[in-house]
């Protein structure tokens, strides 16, 4: 499986610009799934059909694991080649500096900043800029529109795992991981591998309209408190896949949680509870669509979000994939 | 558009029907002007026209000589509301305390003529004179005050707006409201011509306190493909540094690769910059990660929309007196009948 998240973090995929990872996902489903089809949007959306549980139909189970990372998109190229630009999705500047960025068409470059030396200024991305070599503004490879993405090398560190857009080409894995692995299943499982998400859960809008779930579930990284003096949370590395409570913008239902607690106690897997107080998952739009979708989330614990270089623990990434398997083998009742 | 008819709209140095748009009065959820206005000059031009719950005008224009099959499903999106302000409290003395209906920087307000409620009461927003020393501190909506000079029939509610200024500065068009009374017009005047896609043009409601007109007629409308019509900001000032103006006026049609609403479709984007460079239509990229159109809540409809936003560059939106360049009008009018006409192939050969 290490080779598999290698070859996902490696792939170019930007909000808005999911074609290549969407490629090797289908690729990685052939032979897994009954059929598959591509949204307007762009959400990978394959069926795996369950056989129904006695006389009752298969309950239709959708998991999202988004495609997209987060990059920078090109706003200007200044006449000596210099690029300002501005972030797709939640980047951070302090992690700009020292960091290398990929473009669609092969080009990279890495980040300077206007004015004094870098060590005194705190810095802001109105004053930065990427240089991709360039001597002036008709040399540049790229121009207005083009997104770099963050690009760092794969490390397998043993027990744990370095690599650019973990967020949440883990999440992609495990999904992919978990169907090898299901069999048999009582319910309809609807992968959907889906775009935008760093932007605002977009595609996971559309794509829970026309999947129309029973049961929704996120697979997605989620922070830690483990590292020194870090902001107090319960979640830490190796200690297995979370099970959502809360984050900033949904409560978990009360059943779906249970339905993964009682199965992670069941199989005796490792989990622990998350609660989030920054950012979200595409459950909270899978959530709130059409009439309401109970849904939750499966977070695999990640130091170092939305920097070129993350952490997982591949325990963690293990222990998610059997929590899914196990939870989706079995017939799924949410009742509250 | 066929070549004829764009060489006689730009001949002309009149449009009529802009003006008009641009002084009809209608802030978000009171758009009824607007709305009758643009009703009445696309009737001739369609097939049907409807008005939704939320006060949308939908105008329907079915496909000529499609390619077979099923005719592709377009929706344009432009919207009549514009920002202004509501009347919150009538003050004992007669002055009106009030808030902004969308997007104004109250910076600009002291002294401003502005036009309130049904009758089109004339009123001037408070102003200290600068005899009685200047405040260091920017005025918020809070500090001002609107005087009419006492005049009677006003209410909580009414609608506030920008007084007229239609007219031309030099080469360039003036007047309130452009943003997106523009793309009212632009959609108007496409509505005119035949395309081989199923058209449905929707002047949408109260796009400027939340995309929210847009979003139910998306629902409704269902299309295949979505374009926004637009006034977008011009920032084309001379700067001191090599940074980027966020659309330059004269440069034509400003579309929109990115903006905190939406991430366009990207083959849309090529479809509207191929079709501009075959055809010689100037162009440009809006600078991304500025501003947000329609667009953010219709490719959210239903099982998502493919989408994209073209607006007409204009100075000072949000302001009484914005400024825009005629050829850009046109251009966009260009760009998007040419777009329309090659659409339905274009989209079938990426299926």
């Amino acid at each position: 499986m290490k080779e598999l998240i290698r070859r996902l973090c490696q792939v170019y995929g930007p909000c808005g610009q999911e074609e290549a990872v969407r490629r090797l996902i289908t690729q990685e489903l052939t032979g897994l799934v009954d059929e598959s089809r591509v949204d307007a949007l762009g959400n990978l959306i394959a069926l795996k059909r369950g056989t129904g549980n006695g006389n009752a139909p298969a309950k239709r189970v959708m998991i999202a694991a988004h495609m997209d990372e987060i990059g920078v998109m090109i706003s200007h190229v200044d006449a000596n080649g210099f690029l300002r630009f501005t972030n797709v999705g939640t980047v951070l500047p302090n992690t700009l500096f020292g960091s290398r960025v990929l473009f669609a068409n092969g080009s990279q470059g890495t980040f300077g900043m206007d004015g004094k030396p870098l060590a005194v200024e705190k810095p802001e991305m109105a004053k930065m800029f990427v240089d991709v070599g360039a001597t002036s503004a008709a040399d540049s490879p790229v121009g207005v529109g083009d997104v770099g993405v963050f690009r760092s090398e794969f490390a397998d560190l043993g027990k744990r795992i370095l690599a650019p857009s973990l967020d949440n080409r883990i999440g992609c894995a495990i999904l992919i991981q978990a169907l090898k692995e299901l069999t048999n299943t009582p319910n309809d499982i609807y992968a959907v591998f889906t775009v935008q998400e760093e932007v605002g859960l977009r595609g996971a809008t559309t794509a829970a309209f026309g999947v129309e779930p029973d049961v929704a579930l996120a697979l997605d990284v989620t922070l830690t408190g483990d590292m020194p003096e870090a902001h107090t949370m319960e979640v830490a590395l190796g200690k297995g896949p979370a099970v959502k409570v809360l984050d900033k913008r949904m409560i978990a239902h009360p059943g779906v949680r249970r339905w993964l607690i009682n199965t992670a106690q069941a199989y005796d897997i490792p989990h622990q509870l998350e609660v989030l107080e920054f950012g979200s998952t595409d459950a909270a739009a899978m959530q709130i669509s059409r009439a309401g979708v109970p849904a939750g989330a499966i977070s695999i614990p990640s130091r170092y979000i939305h920097t070129p270089v993350q952490m997982v623990d591949y325990d963690d990434v293990q222990n998610s994939v059997r929590l899914l398997v196990n939870a989706l083998g079995g017939p799924v009742d949410v009742t509250r | 558009m066929t070549n004829e008819s764009l060489r006689s709209l730009i001949s002309n140095t009149q449009y009529p029907l802009l003006e008009e748009l641009s002084t009809a009065r209608g802030v978000a959820g009171q758009e009824g002007a607007v709305r009758a206005i643009l009703r009445q000059a696309i009737t001739p031009h369609v097939n049907s026209v409807e008005t939704d719950h939320l006060g949308n005008l939908i105008a329907r224009k079915a496909a000529q000589n499609p390619n077979g099959g099923k005719p592709l499903g377009v929706m344009i999106a432009a919207h009549m509301d514009e920002v202004g302000g509501m009347v919150q409290k009538v003050n004992d003395d007669g002055t009106l305390k009030f808030r902004a209906v969308g997007g104004i920087d109250a910076r600009i307000l002291p002294g401003k003529r502005l036009i309130i409620g049904p009758q089109s009461v004339p009123g001037v927003v408070l102003e200290k004179p600068v005899h009685l020393g200047r405040s260091n501190s920017a005025a918020t909506i809070d500090d001002l005050i609107i005087d009419t000079g006492g005049a009677s029939g006003i209410n909580p509610g009414d609608m506030i707006t920008f007084e007229n200024s239609y007219g031309t500065v030099g080469h360039l068009l003036k007047g309130k409201s452009f943003d997106d009374r523009v793309g009212c017009f632009i959609l108007s005047e496409l509505l005119k011509q035949e395309y081989p896609c199923d058209l449905v043009g929707v002047f949408t409601v109260q796009e400027e306190i939340g995309l929210r007109g847009a979003k139910v007629a998306a629902y409704s409308v269902a299309p295949d493909v979505a374009f926004a019509l637009e006034g977008t900001i011009a920032d084309d000032l001379p700067k001191d540094e090599d940074i980027s103006s966020t659309t330059v006026l004269g440069k034509g049609p400003a579309i929109s690769v990115m903006d905190r609403s939406a991430y366009a479709d990207r083959r849309l984007v090529e479809l509207l910059t191929l079709t501009a460079q075959e055809h010689a239509i100037p162009y440009q990229i809006k600078q991304p990660g500025v501003g947000g159109t329609d667009v953010g809540t219709i490719h959210l409809a239903q099982e998502g929309i493919p989408s994209v936003a073209v607006a007409v560059p204009c100075r000072y939106i949000h302001a009484p007196a914005a400024l825009m360049n005629p050829a850009d009008v046109l251009h966009t009018i260009e760009l998007m009948a040419k777009a329309l006409g090659r659409l339905p192939s274009v989209w079938e050969s990426q299926q």
